[in-house]
Parts: C-alpha cells; structure tokens; sequence
C-alpha cells in the first residue's frame, strides 16, 4: 500500500514518514508568514497534528499532500495571527538588510512593523507573503484556497492600508 | 493603483523586513508531535467530566441510592 493511503488509514508509521518528508518544507512556509522561529516550529507541530485528525477526510487519489499541508498551514498561521492580536507586534527577528544608519532602521522598521499590524491577519499574511517573500500569486492562492484574481485584490488593498498609514507616520514610500 | 507604487512599497518593506528564504528548521519536531499526539489521548472530553459531576452531586443529594446501585453492579 502506498504512503499515502496507509496514512489516510490511520497508519502512524506512514504518518511519522510524511512529518519527515515535509517539516522543513512546512517550517520554512509558517517562517514567511509568522517571521519568527519559536512561533513557526509550534505551528509546524499545530498543522501537522490538524492533518492527523482529518486523515479519515484524506483522500489519497488527491496525491499532492504538499499542497494539502500548505493550505492547513497557512489557516493555522492566520489562527495565530488572529489570537496574537493587532495590539502584539509583528515578531521579526530576522536582521533588515538595509544600508541606513542603525538608528533609522530601527525607526523605520518600529514604524513598518505598526502599519502591518494595522492589516487584517489575512491581508498581512497575502502582503508578506507576495511583497516580502515574492512567492507567485499562484502558490498564495492555492495556499489560502482562494483566486488569483483575490490574492491581487488583496495585496492591493493591504498596499493601500500600508501606504495609508505609513504616510501618516511620516514615511513616504 | 499604479505597478511603480507597488514596487516602491515592495523596496521598502524588503528593507526592513527581509525575506525569511533562508531560514532553515533547526531540529527535529518529531519528539514535540509524539508528545501532542499523547496528550490527545489522555484528553477528558468535557461532557464526561460534565456527566462525573452529575453523577457526584446525585450521590451527593441522594445518598439513598448508592445501595440500589451498588446492588445493580
């Protein structure tokens, strides 16, 4: 029987096999949209074990089990977002790569990080992940089970929210 | 709005926020997903423990049938 039908009959082995396969891929999914390693490696445990308790729904002929994870993933990352709260920053421990003074960075940054959180957690998760991580409209789509015509719509007008803001702050892009 | 707009915002943002691309998983998380799946399994459903404490405050109440009871086991 093959991986993936063992799995969807509720074969821990399959499933341990599946979690090797493609935690790395999962982790590095959440990272781009949650930003932060602590937070991503907790979703990553929090997608897979949505996925054990939905294998019964699985259906193998389906074959993309990737795509299935992303799409699991990417809901549980908005979850977090949302729970999170607009009034908790935007974890970022990733260093900026910008050739500005390290005291405007900063600044600029604070000030970056206060207009995202200003972004619904699914307009934020559409804008990091088209703006920031230039990942095709497409995957976004698939990811977020929308159209591509939707994800553009979004980052337009997560764009517009962030221009908004960051000009009332004093930042003109 | 027009595509420079965006793209001006794009520089911006990937300035400040850099791309996580190169963020690789630091270690396995299967130990941490065994021991998720073990908490499943010791989880209480609410309504059994809801179902416990009427049982409790019947025999509480009603002290009288606890023999009944006992005779029917």
């Amino acid at each position: 029987m093959e991986l993936l039908e063992r799995f969807a009959a509720g074969d821990v082995d399959a499933f341990e096999a599946l979690f090797r396969q493609h935690q790395g891929e999962i982790f590095r999914w959440l990272m781009r949209i949650v930003r932060n390693t602590a937070v991503a490696e907790d979703l990553t445990v929090e997608t897979f074990w949505r996925m054990h308790r939905a294998h019964v729904r699985f259906d193998p002929a389906m074959g993309n089990c990737g795509a299935w994870l992303r799409r699991i993933a990417t809901n549980a990352a908005i979850d977090h977002l949302r729970h999170a709260g607009r009034e908790v920053p935007l974890p970022d421990e990733l260093p900026a790569t910008a050739q500005q003074p390290p005291g405007e960075q900063l600044e600029l940054r604070r000030e970056i990080l206060r207009a995202m959180n200003k972004l619904s957690p699914r307009l934020r998760a559409v804008v990091l992940l088209a703006l920031v991580e230039e990942e095709p409209y497409q995957s976004i789509a698939e990811a977020l089970g929308i159209s591509e015509s939707a994800v553009k719509l979004r980052v337009f007008r997560g764009v517009r929210i962030l221009r908004k803001t960051l000009s009332e702050a004093g930042v003109h892009p | 709005m027009k595509e420079p707009e965006i793209d001006d915002l794009k520089k911006l943002l990937k300035d400040s926020l850099p791309p996580a691309h190169g963020v690789e998983l630091g270690r396995d998380l299967w130990p941490a997903m065994l021991q998720r799946l073990d908490q499943r399994t010791l989880r209480v459903p609410w309504w059994d423990w809801a179902l416990l404490a009427t049982l409790a405050a019947v025999l509480c109440f009603f002290p009288g049938i606890i023999p009944a009871l006992l005779y029917h086991l």
